[in-house]
């Protein structure tokens, strides 16, 4: 059995979160139980941690304006109806002109679907087990592609939004520093070295073009 | 491995009915996005406005959030959850609006401090446990949002898709753009900051002293 002295108030409050979300290894977990027992200041702390998420995971403290649901709706509607239109208008000659079109160069798009394009940075690393369907940015003239919120996002005004497949298919590169973790993995062997350096500096330049387009 | 404490509800999530209509919307039927897309419409909302803070701005992302989840709605594979995939479009498209617009500015000065500090909880009174049938009284929710409203930014934000929107850890971590490691250090000290403040009130009888007189803080 743990002794209660194992850890300290300070250490419980520091480790309630990953507690609650069972993110804590057994001797720790044991540990703070024997705690909680004996400590009513921690076990406040506990139960109050707990009942606040649980408070504020309730759907009812989501409120929504009037009538948000119902414009929702609407708007879905109206592009689900504009998009069949669209297709109705242009389908009496589009299907034709896609056929031929497929028809002379069947082979080559074929081969150029499948084959990814070659990566846009020469230095970068191409990452490592980034899930396919992570949502990323990527943008016109830029290297990286990178997650949302990410300080060096280059071109932002022709940022756009597709999975990280359609990404890496496109030649686009995981940026180093909101995706590092998915590039450190190739630090392990040192040839890479000098590439990631490299592209740390394409980032650092990629933020100065960014601070320059942003000041005009 | 350990049981967590905390159980989350997902409703709706990867149930048949939903499989299906995401099948049937990929095939072509965009008349049923909006059925797959309900169940879900309010927490995307509740993302969108952790971030904007502006209840036009959130609404009007949502719906360009929803066009653009419906035009690669092919994209999506069935092993990701569908509300997550949701939630996460919903993020980039607020983060980006936000960026765009540059409302960060006025937040931005508070939001390089104290993050690796740590957090001493303050209130150490025993906690009186706060029914979720009191979120049935408008003034509950209305605390409590208050209490969430005071939050600085990078706090607020983790807190509401991690324990809102019921992202995992890491979605959390992708959506916001941060390591898994701030994701950590930051939820602790919201939902720490948090129960002080809900403690605050609460342990002074606020909840049995609604409604409150005019002009007067709980906490």
């Amino acid at each position: 059995m743990v002794n209660r002295e194992a850890v300290t108030c300070q250490q419980v409050w520091q480790e309630i979160s990953n507690y609650l979300e069972g993110d804590v290894d057994a001797g720790l977990r044991a540990a703070m139980d024997e705690h909680f027992r004996s400590c009513q200041r921690c076990k406040s702390v506990l139960e109050g941690t707990r009942n606040v998420i649980s408070l504020y995971s309730d759907e009812r403290m989501i409120e929504v304006p009037s009538g948000y649901g119902r414009r929702l709706e609407r708007r879905l509607a109206q592009s689900a109806r504009a998009r069949t239109r669209g297709w109705s208008t242009w389908s009496a000659w589009l299907v034709p002109v896609a056929a031929l079109v497929l028809i002379a160069g069947g082979v080559r798009i074929a081969s150029s679907l499948t084959v990814p394009r070659p990566m846009l940075s020469q230095h970068a690393q191409p990452g490592r087990d980034i899930p396919p369907d992570m949502l990323v940015i990527v943008s016109e003239g830029a290297k990286d592609f990178h997650v949302a919120g990410c300080g060096v996002i280059h071109n932002k005004a022709t940022a756009r939004t597709i999975t990280a497949k359609e990404a890496m298919q496109q030649g686009y590169v995981p940026c180093v520093r909101c995706l590092r973790k998915y590039v450190e993995t190739a630090e392990l062997r040192p040839a890479s070295l000098e590439s990631v350096a490299d592209s740390y500096l394409d980032a650092e330049e990629d933020a100065k073009e960014g601070l320059r387009v942003s000041g005009h | 491995m350990a049981e967590p404490n905390v159980v989350l509800n997902n409703p709706g999530a990867g149930t048949p009915h939903e499989q299906d209509l995401i099948e049937r919307v990929q095939r072509g039927q965009n008349e049923l996005f909006y059925e797959l897309v309900r169940p879900y419409e309010r927490r995307v909302y509740a993302a969108a406005l952790a971030i904007l803070r502006n209840e036009t701005d959130a609404e009007d992302v949502v719906q360009e959030a929803m066009l653009k989840a419906l035009a690669n709605i092919r994209q999506f594979r069935a092993e990701a959850r569908f509300s997550t995939w949701l939630i996460q479009i919903t993020v980039n498209e607020a983060l980006m609006r936000r960026r765009r617009e540059r409302t960060v500015v006025m937040e931005g000065i508070d939001d390089r401090r104290d993050e690796e500090g740590e957090y001493t909880p303050r209130d150490f009174a025993d906690w009186r446990e706060i029914p979720s049938e009191a979120l049935e009284r408008k003034e509950v929710r209305q605390k409590l949002a208050d209490a969430l409203a005071t939050l600085d930014r990078k706090y607020r934000e983790v807190f509401v898709l991690r324990d809102m929107e019921q992202l995992n850890i890491q979605e959390t971590a992708e959506a916001l753009g941060i390591s898994v490691a701030s994701v950590k250090t930051r939820l602790l000290r919201a939902r720490l900051m948090l129960r002080d403040l809900l403690a605050g009130g609460w342990n002074q009888g606020w909840f049995s002293r609604l409604p409150f007189e005019k002009g007067t803080k709980p906490w």
